[in-house]
Order: structure tokens, then sequence, then C-alpha cells
């Protein structure tokens, strides 16, 4: 557990000292959905159609962009195999660094959600339930994103890769939370949709360190 | 096939401390894949750390990196494993450190944590010695106390760069400050792939320190180099790796 | 040892696998081309025309079985991969990232005649319709792992990764299939389907069912064909293979 503990507060602290980096996801986000309006005109109706989806393809590219980083240093400088030999559960390393991802690029994103919801005009009533439906489904996207991050680390052109492996994966994530603002947005009742998501996000709470540990092992080998 | 292979860890480095714990929370989900559990040989009663290596044999592209190895190693003893470039030192130690998984052979390891220090060192550059000194040993279960990370300091003469960042260090002070994770696992077996590469004089005295000690208090040392050992007082074994295409080649060509 | 490891690892022994599989793919082969006919024929020539859809139908001979089969295989190539990557076995690793290929193939032929299918029935090529959106998103399932094979170069580290992406997407997939099927509903209302459940008659459910079980034998030929060139290809200089050849059981 200290191991743990340790881990989770080193992740959180190079984050802190290499800002810039840790906020380009964030930034990335930002230009992205200020792209939309540019793209399909300023419209308010129009945008505000189109804006759950908006928000959630930047929110999932984002995340994918710093997802690509989430091993590879510690690859580059040997940190995995010190993991790796230390005895310590692998996966239990790997939910750390899972954790400290989500905290450093999730949680920002779905702080700002609603700054992006009323740059797109998104109707005041769904407002909460995006950024429920963000708090439930950004911990899937680092969670499927870790394995796909642990598989492709130490890969040249891993980044093309990663977004191959796990956007499909994601899919699931992307409807559900399409579908629960877009139910808030007509006045309908966005529970269901968000207990799925909270189902899914608990299910690969179990099943991906795990997988990630596995990844790693032969990402390692 | 004297036990099954699970898919997260290597099947030859359970010691069975581990193996025990793993097998209460797997038993019933292995056994309903129809395998058939039993325990790994433990290492002899009468020599409580031994480690020992039969058979060992690890291929890449289907091609066997080095000869056969095997090699069997008792408390406080220092092997030192010698080869020429390419022989495969490293892929030994990684098999030994668990970080590969043998191809065909057998590891068995005493109930011993491992220590393991390769080419690439586990600093972070953008901390400094101090702090990473301080995740190390909080990383392997010690109270980082300013009293251990100081002493830890004295003795690997970082005192001038504690508190820099670990980027602006050159190679050999980087080296000094990895060589802190075996000061905090002194009950490990170390597994040491090229430890005194990057040092000067003086860090070359630090490594051959830290290992007069660690035999001292019998441990277990596995090192890899392709130089002769600088110690006297250090009695070691040899084991000469030899890579099986070079004997292939030289074996076609006569 | 108990049966089951005995029999994986009997099979699992290179030199029996190459022999055992030699032996029966002429005859996989063999049946799935006499089952292929008879089913094409049966499918052309003999089922009744449909009084909605006329000869237009007649295309869900190819395109069931290929989206069938395309969803089977990723069963069997993570199945193979969990034999794989639990038991160390490496016929199961090579038969798992063989099958990727064939299922990709199969993939992309359900979707390119469910397009053709809904030119004349919707007026478009292409409709998001539930089952074409899951299998396009099976079809990219496997360019994931046929993308993470052929990135690595080590040929065993490149099947166990592979092998695990196979397993990390079937526990996935049911998931996908009935997001996507929901999120059709939602946007669609009711779904159009390909064939009227079980009151189809029987003389153009025969053919599906020929057709379905012909490409269950290509599968399985393609596959050891796939994985026997595999297997030499890796073992080159091993000495089952010399042997093999002076023995004559190639």
């Amino acid at each position: 557990m200290s191991a743990f503990i340790s881990l989770l507060k080193r992740d959180l602290l190079l984050a802190v000292r290499s800002r810039a980096e840790a906020l380009q996801p964030i930034f990335f986000l930002l230009v992205v959905v200020s792209l939309f309006p540019l793209g399909l005109g300023p419209g308010p109706a129009l945008l505000a159609k189109v804006a759950v989806g908006v928000i959630w393809i930047a929110a999932l590219l984002a995340s994918t962009l710093s997802l690509d980083k989430l091993f590879h240093a510690d690859f580059e400088d040997g940190s995995l195999e010190q993991f790796l030999t230390s005895g310590h559960s692998l996966s239990s390393l790997a939910l750390a660094k899972i954790i400290a991802h989500w905290l450093s690029t999730g949680l920002p994103i779905v702080l700002l959600s609603p700054l992006l919801a009323i740059w797109l005009n998104l109707p005041h009533e769904a407002l909460p339930v995006l950024v429920k439906s963000l708090l439930l489904g950004t911990p899937i996207f680092s969670l499927i994103g870790a394995i796909g991050a642990a598989l492709t680390v130490g890969l040249r052109q891993g980044g093309q890769l990663l977004a191959l492996l796990i956007f499909p994966l994601l899919i699931p994530v992307l409807i559900l939370a399409t579908g629960a603002v877009s139910a808030a947005t007509h006045n309908l009742e966005s529970t269901a949709y968000l207990l799925w998501m909270a189902a899914y996000a608990v299910l690969m709470l179990t099943l991906a360190p795990f997988a990630c540990a596995a990844s790693l092992r032969i990402s390692l080998s | 096939m004297s036990y099954n292979v699970g898919v997260f860890d290597t099947p030859q480095l359970w010691t069975s401390q581990r193996w025990q714990r793993t097998i209460e929370y797997s038993k019933p989900l292995i056994e309903s894949l129809f395998v058939k559990i039993t325990n790994p040989p433990t290492s002899d009663p009468n020599k409580p750390a031994c480690m020992r290596v039969e058979n060992l044999v690890f291929e890449r592209w289907f091609i066997p990196v080095f000869e056969s190895v095997s090699f069997q190693l008792g408390a406080g003893e220092t092997l030192l494993v010698r080869g020429a470039n390419g022989s495969g030192k490293t892929t030994l130690l990684r098999l030994l450190a668990g970080i590969l998984e043998p191809t065909e052979g057998k590891i068995f390891l005493p109930e011993q944590p491992l220590a393991w220090l390769g080419h690439k060192l586990g600093i972070k550059d953008a901390l400094s010695v101090r702090e990473n000194l301080e995740f190390s040993a909080r990383f392997h279960n010690l109270q980082p106390t300013d009293a251990l990370i100081n002493d830890a300091i004295k003795q690997l003469d970082l005192l001038r760069v504690a508190d820099q960042d670990a980027g602006s260090l050159s190679a050999g002070q980087k080296k000094r400050c990895a060589l802190g994770t075996l000061l905090f696992q002194p009950d490990a077996i170390w597994l040491l792939d090229e430890p005194y590469s990057n040092l000067d004089k003086s860090g070359m005295q630090i490594v051959d320190r830290l290992l007069t000690q660690h035999q001292q208090r019998n441990g277990i040392t596995v090192l890899a180099t392709h130089g002769a050992l600088a110690p006297a007082q250090l009695k070691v074994r040899e084991l000469i790796v030899e890579s099986y295409q070079d004997n292939y080649y030289a074996e076609s060509l006569a | 040892m108990n049966p089951v490891m005995k029999f994986l690892h009997k099979t699992g022994s290179p030199a029996y696998f190459y022999w055992l599989s030699g032996r029966m793919i002429p005859w996989l082969w063999v049946i799935f081309a006499v089952l292929t006919t008879w089913g094409m024929y049966q499918a052309f020539f003999v089922a009744p025309t449909d009084y909605q859809q006329g000869e237009s139908y007649r295309i869900i001979y190819i395109h069931v079985p290929a989206a069938w089969m395309s969803m089977m295989i990723y069963l069997m190539m993570a199945i193979f991969g969990a034999i794989g990557l639990i038991w160390r076995i490496r016929i199961a690793e090579i038969l798992a990232i063989s099958s990727a290929p064939i299922g990709a193939a199969f993939a992309l032929i359900a979707l390119i005649s469910g397009a053709v299918w809904g030119k004349p029935t919707w007026g478009a090529y292409w409709v998001w319709d539930a089952r074409l959106t899951s299998q396009l998103v099976l079809f990219f399932l496997y360019l994931g792992v046929m993308g993470l094979h052929s990135a690595i170069d080590e040929p065993r580290k490149a099947a166990r990764a592979a092998a695990l992406l196979a397993l990390v997407g079937v526990v996935n997939l049911p998931i996908i299939h009935y997001s996507v099927e929901w999120w059709n509903t939602l946007h669609q209302g009711t779904t159009i389907k390909f064939t009227g459940g079980s009151k189809m008659p029987n003389s153009m459910l025969f053919p599906l069912l020929l057709m379905a079980a012909s490409t269950k034998f290509y599968y399985g030929a393609a596959l050891l064909t796939r994985a026997r060139n595999r297997l030499l290809e890796q073992d080159r200089r091993r000495g089952w293979v010399a042997k093999s050849i002076r023995e004559q059981r190639l």
C-alpha cells in the first residue's frame, strides 16, 4: 500500500513539475472545441445540437493524446523495470499510475466542461448531466486507455497505434454519455445511462489493472 | 509439467510465500481450468538461502541467446557473470529478475525480494537526488526519515548535488543515485547489470564497499560485467556466458 | 497430467501439429468446395424470390454467413490467445494471430455485401444501422489486433501482445454490440431487420445453413494453412523440420 501511495504521489509531483506538458491535453481540448464553431458556423441552434458530441469526442482525443505518454517516461528511464522486480503487485502500481493520470488529465477536463458547454450553447438543464457523465466516463478512458498504452509502450509509432487500439473499445462510453446528455436536453430521465456508465466504470476498474499489468510484462520482455 | 503458468506472473520466480498467497485467491479459478496445482520445489532447508538455476534457455527470434546455463548460489555468495559483448549477460540477468520469461529451464529463488539495477536506472530527471532517494526508500517499504536519506547521500558521496534535479547530473552521478536502491534493500538478492559503468574511481569503490557489505551479511549477489572485478576482499564465483550464435557459427566454420 | 493438458500439449507439439494439420487441410478444402457449390446452387436456383425484396435478398447467403464468421473468429482468436497466454502453448499463439486476417476479411465481406444490399433496399450504400455499425467496429478491432502484431518485431512478444488485446476486445465486444444497438434504437426508432426471423421458409433457410457450414470449413482450412506456414517459417532452423523432411512426414 505504501508503494501504491508513494507512486501516486510521485506521479502527481511529476505532473506538477512539468506543468506545461501536463496541461497540453487541456489546451488541445480547448483548441479542438473552439474549431467546431469555426467549421460549422456560429448558429446557436446547430451548436447546441452538436455540443455533446463535440465535447465528448474532444475529451476522447485529449485523453488519448496524454495516454500515449502514460508509461513512456517510466519505460525509458527504467522505472518500469523497478516496478516489475520490486515484488509489489504490478496491477496495483498500474492502478496508481492510472489514478494519477485521471487526476492530471480527466479531472481538469471535467472541471473545464462548463466552460465548453457555454461556448457551444448547451442547454443549461443538461449541464449537470454533462459533468456527471464526464466524471464517470473519463476514468474509463484512463482505465481502458492504460491497457493500450501498456501494449504500445516502447513502440516506434505508439501514438497512432494506440488510437487504433482503444477508440473502438471506447465507443460504449461515447454512446452512453451522449445518450445521457441528449436525454437531459430533452428533459428526459438520464439516470439509466449514468448508472450503466457507472457499472461499466466499475467493471473496467476491476479488470483493467490486471490487463494493464499483463500488458506491461509483455511490453518489457 | 510441475505447475501451471499464470498470465500475470512469471512462474519460475514465485517464492513460496508469494505462491501460497496467490493460491489462496486463485485456486478455484485455476482449478476450474482443469489445471492441477503442485507447489514448486522450495529451496533446501539446510541451506537457508539458495538460488538455483537449471538448464536456462532463452530464445529471441527462435534462436537461443546463450548456451544453456545452470548454477546454484548459496547465502553470502557472489556470482560474477562474464562474457563478451552480445553474449547474453544482460539477458541472463533480466531472466533472473523476472523481467523476461525463460523459454526452457527453471529458476528457483529463496524467499527474498529482488533488487534490480540495470542499464536504465529508474531515476526521474525532474526530481532532485533527495526526492529520488526518498521515493526509492518509500517504494521499498522504508520510512524515508532525514537520517536515512542523509546517510544514503553521504554513503553515495552526493552531498554537493543532493538538492539538484537529477536531470542536471552527469551519468556517473546518476548511477550513484541509482545505487541508493541497493542501500534500501539490504535483505534482497542483488542483481546488478554493469554496476561499474560510468563510475569514476571513487564511485567504483562505493560499489565495491556495497558488494563487500552485502556478502558479509550473507546476501546473494549476481553481477554482470565485461571487465574484471576490482576488490580483492570479495570472494566471487564466475560464470562465463557464451553466445549460442557465435558458437554455432564457429562450429559451422570449423 | 490431466487429459485436457495432455491433449493441449500433444497437439501443441510443432511436429505433431504440422503433420496433423497437413493431413486435415485437403479434406477441409474438399468439404468446403462441396458445401459451397451446393449452397450456392440452392441459393441462386432453388430458393424462391422474396415477395418484398425481390432477388436482391439473395445476398444474405454471403452476407449473413460472413457476419457470423467474423464474430465467431474473433471469439476463437480470443480463446486461442487465452490458451497461449495461460499455458504458454506456442501453437495456440500462432492460431490466434493467424485467425485475425481471416476474421477481418469476413468482416470486410459482410460490410461490403451489406452496402451492396443496402442500395436497393434502403436507397443508400451506407446506413448507420446497428448491425452494420457493430460490424464496422468489429473490423476496427481486427485492424487493431493486426496492427499491434505487426508493430512488434519479436514474433513471440508480438503474438502475446496481440492475444492479450484480443482478450480485452472479447470482454468489451458484447458491451460494444449492445450499446450500438441501443444507440441505434435511440436515433432511428425501429431497425430494418435482414430476415423475418423464424418466418423464413425452409427453402430459403436451407441454403443459408449450407453456407454457414461451408464458411466454417473455409475458416478451418485457411487457418491451418496460415498457421502451418507461420510455424514452418519460425521453426525452419529447428531439428523437427529436418527430421520430418527426412521421414517424409510433412
